[in-house]
């Protein structure tokens, strides 16, 4: 059997599909939730069977019903000594990732995490007590390296990112039957419940804005930001940085982008007076349209990026910033010579003849 | 409050990132090393900790002899001590690297707190710590971006021992808002970047670091479940910058782009 776990509020759509291709001949694709993962689990197991998994095992105990890292990574190592898969792939959330590293260590079991390829060696020699293998490869330093290994173990675990490729294998769509599962989990694993939640301010944050605004070194100074910040205003998005404008402490680290920041996937991403490192690259690459402005067209971030302008920042994004201010002024002017125009018609237009 | 930080010596490399001949590692011949920033983090926190409350700082390390290196940039940030697990290498899977960090800590005494980076900055693998968490029967949580000792009972879990800071709060960012723990020591704690804003090394204090001894042990673990075969870097199907020109100038011809994006 391949077990594909259910860390979060949604069933990751390439996880069965992946689980199904390290499949044996023989091997069912089931999977696990949490009592706490707030989706009922009919609907889950109902879209589950879209993808072809047979089978949702709810595990349940009254440690289980609120986020507890170490229960439920303590649960889900129980289930699957109880259910004895080869192979258990968890979504590399969050979540996803701390379940399975939990687990992973309370089996003795190795563990590969942030997958985006995964094959089994042999596919056919499932199901037996020996120790199998994928063959996989996942990322490294945030995605600036790919890593090809080797795992081999009684029972595989991975963690599958988004980005993986989702091999095309044929799913048949099944009746997905829930089970319930009773668990026991040590009591002491109460100590890493969460005790306390703070909800986030809604409104735009730097993982989901459309346009970011990014400043580096070169904006010199934190109130060099303040163009940046009327810019990302005008443009609908957010102020980013690099590493160097957080470390100078220009910005909070909640504005960095990069290996140690945040990842993006913004509609356009403006990198102002930022180099490029790979560290920080990684953190905006996946934009898709990347602007760079730089006194050095040298730059890796020059060079990579969609679009460069060679200037300073303090030159180009004022004129940027007047330029839209005029091309708005003169739409407004003309949207209001147009409608004086239309008024002044009838009485404009000479008689002809 | 005595505290183990683990380190992990890494390449830093800029825009390239040079690989081996044989794609088997990264080439680090013309490469300086660091620490991560997360691990950056985890030293600081230790330091300011230990000043509030008092006890010590061991930093550990897991790597070749060269890896003395790092323990000396973390003896100048301010921490008192360094052992070095040496393994002849620090490319190890994450439950070699966990046998190594726990015989590193085998002959020093039980601290009150263990912290370790979120992930390394070059595997990332995310598991060193809750892997030595669990064989060392300890509580253990991740992401951490906010910590702090906090005096009081434990809700029984914990044994009060400690000069009066028996439990931790730490807090960490989720995709919806912010998670808080409350947890006995001893304790197992991995941070992010974020956590504070580490210092820079005194000239005084780097002085003093490169004087200092530093404890070896000698290890050689068992390899894990997990294999390297090799490294690449990804396809990068960008095609070079379009330019837009120059200085003030190119005002025009960014705008131009911006409305062509629906962004003006
Ligand atoms: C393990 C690790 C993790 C890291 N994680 C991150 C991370 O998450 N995010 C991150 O950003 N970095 C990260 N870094 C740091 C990274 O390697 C770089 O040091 C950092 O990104 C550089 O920031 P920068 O581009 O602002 O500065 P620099 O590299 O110094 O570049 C400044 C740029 O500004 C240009 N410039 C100067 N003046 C002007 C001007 N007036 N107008 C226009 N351009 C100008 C220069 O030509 C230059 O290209 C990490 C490093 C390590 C080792
Ligand atoms: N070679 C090493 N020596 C000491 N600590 C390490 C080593 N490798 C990893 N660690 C610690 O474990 C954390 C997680 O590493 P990883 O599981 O590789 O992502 C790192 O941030 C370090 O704190």
């Amino acid at each position: 059997m391949q077990l594909v776990v259910v860390a979060d509020a949604a069933v990751v759509p390439e996880l069965p599909a992946v689980a199904r291709s390290v499949a044996g001949r023989d091997e069912a694709v089931e999977a696990v939730t949490f009592a706490g993962v707030e989706v009922p689990a009919g609907d889950l197991a109902r879209e589950l069977g879209g993808h072809g998994v047979a089978r949702l095992h709810v595990v349940r105990h009254e440690l289980l019903d609120d986020y507890a890292p170490e229960a439920w990574g303590s649960a889900l190592a129980t289930l699957i000594d109880r259910l004895g898969p080869s192979g258990v792939l968890a979504p590399a959330t969050h979540r996803g990732t701390e379940i399975l590293t939990h687990a992973a260590a309370r089996a003795g079991l190795p563990l590969a995490t942030n997958c985006v390829r995964l094959t089994a060696d042999d596919a056919s020699g499932h199901g037996g007590a020996g120790d199998g293998t994928w063959r996989l490869t996942r990322t490294r330093s945030g995605g600036v390296l790919l890593e090809d290994a080797e795992l081999t173990a009684p029972v595989r675990l991975a963690t599958v990112a988004a980005a993986v490729e989702t091999p095309q294998v044929p799913l048949q769509a099944a009746d997905c039957e829930v089970v319930e599962s009773a668990v026991d989990v040590p009591p002491e694993l109460a100590r890493t419940r969460v005790a306390e939640r703070v909800a986030s301010e809604t409104g735009l944050s730097l993982s989901t804005a459309p346009v970011v605004v990014s400043g580096g070194r070169g904006v010199g100074g934190a109130d060099g930001f303040v163009v940046l910040e009327e810019l990302a205003e005008r443009l609908g998005g957010v102020v980013g940085c690099s590493r160097v404008a957080t470390n100078n402490g220009w910005r909070p680290h909640r504005d960095q982008v990069g290996l140690t920041g945040t990842k993006i996937a913004a509609d356009l991403y403006i990198a102002c007076g930022i180099s490029g490192a790979t560290q920080h690259w990684v953190g905006c690459m996946d934009s898709a349209v990347i602007l760079a402005i730089n006194t050095d067209p040298e730059a890796p971030m020059m060079q990579r990026a969609t679009y460069a302008v060679e200037g300073d920042v303090h030159e180009v994004v004022p004129a940027v910033l007047a330029e839209i201010r005029r091309r708005g002024g003169a739409a407004a002017a003309a949207g209001s010579d147009r409608s004086a125009a239309e008024e002044s018609e009838p009485a404009a237009a000479p008689p002809v003849g | 409050m005595d505290i183990v930080v683990c380190i992990k010596r890494v390449p830093a490399f800029g825009a390239q990132v040079p690989l081996t001949d044989d794609g088997s590692a990264v080439d680090t011949r013309h490469l300086g090393f660091t620490i991560g920033p997360h691990e950056e983090c985890a030293v600081e926190e230790a330091v300011r900790l230990t000043a509030k409350y008092g006890g010590r700082v061991t930093v550990l390390t897991v790597g070749p002899q060269d890896a003395g290196e790092q323990l000396r940039y973390a003896l100048a940030m301010g921490a008192h001590q360094g052992v070095l697990v040496d393994t002849g290498t620090t490319e190890l899977d994450p439950e070699a690297t966990a046998t190594a960090v726990l015989a590193g800590l085998a002959d020093e005494p039980d601290p009150d707190l263990l912290l370790f980076g979120d992930a390394s900055a070059d595997a990332g693998h995310g598991q060193v710590g809750v892997r030595v968490a669990l064989a060392r029967g300890l509580p253990v949580v991740g992401g951490i971006t906010g910590l702090d000792a906090e005096n009081g009972s434990t809700d029984g879990n914990g044994d009060a021992a400690g000069n009066g800071a028996v439990s931790l709060r730490a807090s960490r960012d989720t995709p919806d808002g912010t998670e808080v723990f409350r947890l006995p020591v001893p304790a197992v704690v991995a941070v992010k970047e974020g956590l504070n804003l580490p210092r820079y090394p005194t000239l005084p204090g780097r002085l003093k670091a490169k004087k200092a001894a530093l404890r070896t042990v000698a290890c050689d673990p068992e390899p894990g479940g997990l294999h390297t075969v090799g490294l690449r870097r990804p396809a990068d199907d960008r095609a070079g910058a379009i330019p837009l020109g120059r200085g003030a100038d190119a005002a025009p011809a960014v705008v131009d782009v911006l409305a062509e994006l629906g962004k003006v």
